[in-house]
């Protein structure tokens, strides 16, 4: 082994002009990658300008009654997207009420409670039912859940609860109840997925900590593992709203698609997506079409501020990380 | 034993089995849906299935080849335009995305991994199908390619980060040029992970519908013209499942099975491709 002759090997002089970067191909790379992610913040901007364009002549007409008021007559042209507002929340906060505490109890199981060989099979048995594809979720909805429903759930419902305005009416299947439920099992994943990021970025610190003080194992969860990682809890409760509040396909086949306000979960209701994907295709007057813009505007809107939202609480426990964008 | 203590350690013993059990029902839910795409579906796939077109509503028989064919382009389009949009995009960030314009870039995709996947249809449809005037596939690509950029940007960018510094070090101090070091050390020592994003995403958007309602809109013919109206497995699914025919019905059940399959393919090879370069990664 004879020592490497430097001499031959240094370069001449320094290349003053690689190290500071300065390079005609550094350039060139950095350009191209900034126009392509620029890409994005324009799709952005052309998507709500799109939108409100062409949802212009209908907000110029109806105002802030198009929000208010019900009456949704394509003949007569007049428009009011309050059933489908209502629809939606009512649907999306149905199903945060059954899948919040079955997605944070998975979390919590996984991070928790189960032993270390079960933790990644069923961690990705969950997240598998975000790759399942939304018009199979409403193929199993029409012909399983519903009659599963009408035979198992709504009869002992009605039994118990059957006074309340909530449960009134004639259950025909495609109903609020139907698209709530199928909603709920929807968003699962992905509020389990993030709250488990959550959970998993608590330091271990705080369940010794607790632990320490003789907690039971349930306490130290609940006292010092959940409240360190509430901002980011709620952020995934967030996400999984936002999901709900554009979720389309499933919803459209099982929830009935009536333009009304009803109390009864048993009822058909409407949500915008459901609306847009109906009625797009059909609306042959202008201002029929425009009035489905300002429709996919609201939506749209109402999506982006509580996506937005869930982020920054999200970020605020786990910085910059990409959690939720990928609960597969 | 006091019966404070007593009562705490029932409630820990009581609230274990209630998230163990929780998690019971959610891996039931999803083995309920996959059992019955099975028991449900596995019967109608046969020969004709996969070679025939749609015949007339109302008589027996036919399949949807037309679909699977249409699926195949219509994604494929998709992944050609958003592919390389999104791994670029993921680079910038990870390499550039420190400042302002990575806040913004990095907020707008995570804003647009969660825009209903209707608006990006009507928005394709005032963009593309209006101006042309028709329907085409060409129009479904680019909704789905929408919805797949944001997706393929944060996982890229996620993995390229896991690249350790060092490597990064070594190259630039051998005297390699910034993008070089970038696209053939960095690039390439996160492929497996970017790969997996891009699988991931392409299985995600595969059983999409609502983009297509209005770009693709779907086509009873066997069609392979890009600019043309063509059928897609998740449009016909919609279409027979809410149809009157219990033929439909029995398609409609097949070829969601077919689908399932296909994106459980797609999401199982992701996993396999990321574990098999990153050791048992995640």
């Amino acid at each position: 082994m004879t020592p490497l002759p430097m001499e031959q090997a240094a370069a001449p002089e320094p290349r003053w002009q690689v190290l500071r970067g300065a390079n005609v191909g550094d350039r060139v790379y950095r350009g191209a990658l900034t126009a392509l992610a620029l890409s994005l913040p324009l799709l952005l901007v052309a998507l709500v300008s799109e939108l409100a364009l062409n949802a212009w002549p209908a907000i110029r007409r109806f105002g802030l009654h198009f929000v208010w008021t019900s009456v949704w007559d394509p003949v007569a042209g007049v428009f009011g997207a309050a059933p489908m507002i209502f629809g939606t929340i009512a649907s999306s906060f149905l199903a945060l009420l059954l899948a919040v505490p079955l997605s944070l109890g998975v979390a919590i199981y996984l991070t928790e409670f189960a032993p270390k060989w079960l933790r990644q099979p069923v961690s990705f048995l969950v997240e598998l039912l975000a790759a399942i594809p939304s018009v199979v979720y409403g193929l199993w909805g029409i012909f399983v859940l519903i009659p599963f429903l009408r035979t198992y759930v709504v009869p002992p419902l009605r039994a118990t609860l059957g006074w309340t305005p909530f449960l009134s009416g004639v259950f025909y299947g495609n109903s609020l109840l139907a698209g709530s439920v199928i909603l709920a099992i929807m968003i699962v994943p992905y509020i389990a997925a993030v709250s488990r990021e959550v959970l998993l970025a608590v330091p271990v610190s705080q369940r010794e900590a607790a632990l320490g003080m003789g907690a039971t194992r349930w306490e130290a969860v609940w006292t010092a593992v959940v409240p360190y990682g509430r901002a980011g809890l709620i952020g995934a409760v967030i996400l999984g709203l936002g999901r709900a509040l554009g979720e389309t396909m499933a919803v459209t086949m099982l929830i009935g698609n009536r333009h009304d306000i009803g109390l009864s979960v048993l009822q058909p209701a409407y949500t915008m997506a459901a609306a847009i994907a109906n009625e797009f295709s059909e609306a042959t007057t202008d201002l029929y079409l425009s009035a489905l813009f300002e429709v996919g505007l609201i939506l749209f809107v109402i999506t982006v501020a509580v996506n937005a939202l869930a982020r920054l609480m999200i970020w605020r426990v786990a910085r910059g990380t990409a959690v939720g964008s990928r609960a597969l | 034993m006091s019966v404070r203590r007593l009562r705490r350690r029932v409630v820990n013993g009581v609230m274990t089995a209630l998230v163990g059990v929780l998690s019971f029902v959610a891996v039931l839910a999803l083995l309920l849906i996959l059992g019955h795409l099975v028991a449900k579906g596995a019967s109608s796939l046969d020969w004709s299935f996969f070679t025939k077109n749609p015949v007339p509503a109302g008589t027996s028989g036919g399949g949807v080849a037309n679909a699977i064919v249409g699926t195949a382009i219509v994604v494929g389009g998709a992944a050609l335009i958003g592919l390389p949009i999104g791994i670029g995009t993921g680079l910038y960030l990870a390499e550039y995305g420190s400042g302002r314009l990575g806040w913004i870039v990095r907020f707008v995709a995570d804003v647009l991994n969660g825009t209903p996947s209707i608006v990006v249809g009507i928005f394709v449809w005032t963009w593309l199908v209006r101006p042309m005037g028709h329907f085409s596939a060409f129009a479904g690509s680019v909704a789905l390619a929408i919805l797949m950029v944001p997706m393929i940007a944060r996982t890229t960018e996620e993995l390229v980060r896991l690249v350790p510094h060092s490597l990064r070090e070594a190259a630039l101090a051998l005297g390699y040029p910034r993008w070089r070091t970038s696209l053939r050390i960095v690039a390439r020592t996160a492929l497996a992970g970017i790969l997996t994003g891009c699988l991931v995403a392409v299985a995600r958007i595969a059983g999409e519908t609502a983009p297509l309602l209005f770009t693709a809109l779907g086509n009873v013919n066997f069609n392979t013209h890009i600019g043309e109206p063509m059928e897609a497995l998740s449009l016909q699914i919609f279409q027979y499942a809410t149809g009157p025919f219990d033929e439909w019905h029995r398609l409609a059940w097949a070829s969601a099975l077919v689908l399932m399959g296909l994106v459980l393919v797609l999401a199982i090879l992701a996993r396999w491709v990321l574990r098999s370069r990153h050791g048992a990664a995640r």
